[in-house]
């Protein structure tokens, strides 16, 4: 059973929705962190493979597994995607020493027409400072409409986000958002632990709802990121239509850009 | 003789209007760009690179939203190629 004190609230829910990821840092305790690097070193993290019941994929004794069995952790997943998520995959993104390179950005698997929505998980085991990389993610990129590697022509993005972060970091991301891995110029090698989750319940309202009305949410969801230029509104009639299918709200519209496109009036007047 | 692109993304179709995401890929070999490697864009527009000598080859053409398609996003829209010609000793 996950805690309701655990779980997260609508305005980081709308967070999520507006930039397609929330971070959680320094989560996960020390000696956990040292352990789950030592599995990731060592090749030893095996799982039952894809669809996978989350719980029934780690033995007990795995650090990873502890991991994602942490209550804050469980309280991330159930708001997200359930009480009983299904393992999908996991990757332990490995940067050897001095590697000069990004990766090119990318949003992972194919392109994905579902409101229903997957989540990624990147752990970060060990202190990742901005010479070490981390991850780079494009802020509110998630709902792009691009196959994998198709945006590999980019380079920079006003907004780009490096995740740099201490030792026990955690960051949640929709299955849509643009990343790269960054260049490594340490002489330690950096790991980062990915794992993709997919739904089981329907996403309707499973996190703690009690702030739902908050005034501020309106504007979370109105935010923008440079990035999108001219397209800003395009993205929050995306958002919209997210946050409606996340709530049940079918009429819930922010600064009536839903509203005016759903106004079909059909009253026919007598003539005067 | 080599040449250097420069890609920028705009935020609208003006050619003076702010760039929004920026590439550059350099064929003298003197370069070598990768992802997240500046936080700021090298030139504030398009015209703005012309003023500093880059040749505009290719511009995005504009269609309207295809039926079904007027409200998703994909791409960015607006992306100008430049390029520069650089003397080299073969």
């Amino acid at each position: 059973m996950t805690d309701n004190k655990d779980l997260l609230n609508s305005k980081q829910m709308a967070n999520f929705v507006a930039d397609g990821y929330l971070r959680f840092d320094d989560l996960v305790p020390a000696e956990l962190n040292e352990a789950a690097h030592a599995e990731m070193e060592a090749g030893s993290i095996t799982t039952k493979g894809a669809g996978t019941v989350l719980d029934e994929t780690w033995s007990e004794n795995s650090a990873v597994g502890e991991v994602f069995r942490l209550p804050e952790i469980r309280g991330i997943i159930h708001s997200l995607v359930g009480p009983t998520p299904l393992y999908d995959h996991h990757a332990i993104h490995v940067v050897r020493p001095n590697r000069k390179t990004g990766q090119t950005w990318h949003a992972d698997a194919i392109i994905d027409l579902r409101l229903h929505f997957d989540v990624q998980f990147f752990y970060f085991c060990h202190d990742t400072p901005r010479e070490m990389g981390g991850t780079m993610i494009l802020p509110g990129s998630h709902y792009r409409r691009v196959c994998e590697s198709d945006v590999a022509r980019y380079q920079n993005f006003l907004g780009q986000f490096p995740i740099v972060c201490k030792a026990g970091t955690v960051v949640v991301v929709h299955h849509g958002i643009w990343h790269c891995g960054q260049p490594n110029l340490t002489d330690q090698t950096r790991y980062m632990f990915k794992l993709r989750l997919n739904p089981t319940a329907r996403q309707l309202g499973l996190w703690d709802t009690g702030d739902i009305d908050d005034p501020s949410i309106p504007g979370i969801l109105s935010r923008n990121h440079e990035w999108y230029g001219n397209e800003v509104r395009l993205e929050v009639v995306n958002r919209i239509k997210f946050w409606r299918f996340l709530t049940g709200d079918s009429k819930f519209d922010v600064s009536y850009w839903l509203s005016r496109l759903e106004n079909l009036a059909e009253n026919v007047l007598e003539a005067a | 003789m080599r040449q250097k692109i420069l890609i920028l993304y705009l935020r609208t179709p003006n050619l003076d209007s702010s760039v929004v995401s920026w590439s550059i890929y350099d064929g003298t070999g003197k370069q070598q760009h990768t992802t997240g490697d500046s936080e700021k864009p090298p030139y504030s527009s398009v015209l703005h690179a012309m003023e500093e000598g880059w040749r505009v080859i290719q511009f995005p053409q504009q269609f309207p939203a295809y039926p079904g398609m007027e409200y998703q996003t994909s791409y960015l829209r607006f992306e100008y190629i430049l390029e520069k010609l650089e003397e080299m000793d073969d």
